[in-house]
């Protein structure tokens, strides 16, 4: 099992169907379902496909209520350059802010 | 006594205790668990807005659909038919059987839609229409040449992606478009669940290419690779005539080509490809955005920073059973 020991951001795909249900993969619960893990946790940033309507990226939002951290963004897909870029400078600000 | 008859290849019995690839399971219970008929939808609570469309907007709406069906009608009885064949596993022969059969609930959505809203005669004009246009036909043809049962295996899934994930975008808009304005809400609700199903079978069929082309050699791959933007580029060139000579008259021509554009990148991703559209030209109008995916933008997310605070979930659906805190 993967343990992460200082803090971190989890950035994680979305796999619902047409009502929410299973967006989080079984992988990324078994890490999560991991306390230490969790403990580390600040926030969770996930891709998904419009095409799914309101459920669009909605694992980060089920994440987020879970485990109480912020969706820090949500990309399609294998995502844009300027979803690269945002994340890059939006990482740099969020982790200047923790500490 | 013998009997002497010619020897029949038999299947093996389908044994879904038994995968090769988890990803067949999943995706055929994502696809049964999104199951639905056009019945599912309220239609007729769209006559009175029907009614508020000028001719040109009826006629517009009915051809895009007529089109939109075409699409779905390859789909249904050639193109998911023609990736059988190629299956490496027993699943996911049984996978395309449901996206086959999906792709024909789809076409028969559009004459639901025709049924409640329009006129008999406007509509088998419309089909006489798409079974004229030369664009259309163009595309379909296209299409139809990689679906050949002599093609490769792996420029079948290249074209049925480039139906499924790119093709129908160039008709997905103007349901959206008219929801956007507040028009024909429970059609768009019906595209809506179209567009879900599409997003689910690009991804599948793009994931079973990624797969196959591990076993190739990097010539081989690059080969593929040139063979897919050279199909896009064609594809996009008649997918601009197509939007022009549809969208011209009422003025949406630009913003429906970023909608393409944004569309056609999906598309190369479902490939494992890097896009081909520059961010800029595929700027997608934000209430075609918001009518594709109604309520996931309430929330801003922290990075696009038009937000101003973070967004902790409040309660949503989950599968309790399978988290232990």
């Amino acid at each position: 099992m993967l343990k992460v020991e200082e803090p971190f951001v989890l950035v994680t795909p979305s796999y619902s169907d047409g009502e929410g249900r299973g967006a989080v993969h079984k992988q990324v619960i078994r890490f999560l379902n991991d306390a230490d893990n969790r403990a580390q946790l600040r926030g969770v940033i996930a891709s998904g496909n419009r095409n799914f309507g309101q459920y669009y990226a909605w694992a980060g939002k089920v994440i987020a209520s879970k485990c109480q951290v912020p969706v820090l963004y949500r990309f399609e897909m294998a995502g844009t350059d300027t979803d690269v870029d945002r994340i890059q400078h939006g990482m740099k600000e969020f982790w200047k802010r923790q500490s | 006594m013998t009997i002497h008859q010619p020897i029949t290849a038999v299947p093996r019995a389908v044994n879904w205790n038994r995968l090769q690839d988890d990803k067949d399971l999943e995706i055929w219970n994502r696809l049964t668990a999104n199951f639905w008929l056009p019945e599912k939808v309220p239609l007729s609570n769209d006559i009175q807005s029907w009614a508020t469309l000028t001719a040109q907007e009826q006629q517009l709406t009915i051809r895009v659909f007529t089109g939109l069906t075409l699409l779905d009608t390859i789909q249904n009885t050639v193109g998911a038919p023609a990736l059988m064949p190629d299956a490496i596993t027993p699943h996911e022969e049984a996978v395309l059987t449901n996206i086959a059969f999906m792709e024909a609930v789809h076409a028969r959505s559009y004459s639901s839609v025709f049924s409640t809203l329009c006129q008999t005669a406007d509509v088998d004009e419309a089909f006489r229409w798409s079974s004229e246009d030369p664009n259309l036909q163009a595309k379909s043809r296209l299409i139809l040449q990689e679906y050949n049962a002599t093609s490769s295996p792996l420029k079948k899934k290249i074209a049925s992606v480039f139906l499924e994930s790119f093709l129908f975008y160039s008709g997905f808009y103007l349901p959206m478009h008219w929801s956007s304005r507040a028009k024909l809400t429970n059609t768009a609700d019906l595209i809506r669940l179209i567009i879900r199903d599409e997003a689910v079978h690009g991804y599948y069929i793009g994931y079973k290419f990624q797969r196959a082309q591990e076993a190739l050699s990097e010539a081989e791959r690059q080969e593929l690779k040139d063979f897919a933007f050279g199909l896009m580029f064609d594809l996009y060139e008649i997918e601009c005539h197509y939007t022009e000579s549809l969208y011209d008259e009422v003025g949406l021509t630009e913003d429906v080509k970023h909608f393409l554009h944004y569309n056609a990148n999906k598309a190369l991703m479902n490939l494992g490809y890097e896009a081909l559209f520059p961010d800029e030209a595929c700027q997608v109008n934000p209430a075609i955005l918001a009518a594709l995916s109604p309520n996931a933008d309430e929330n801003h997310d922290f990075f696009s920073g038009s937000g101003s605070s973070y967004v902790i979930g409040k309660a949503v659906a989950t599968e309790d059973d399978d988290w232990d805190f």
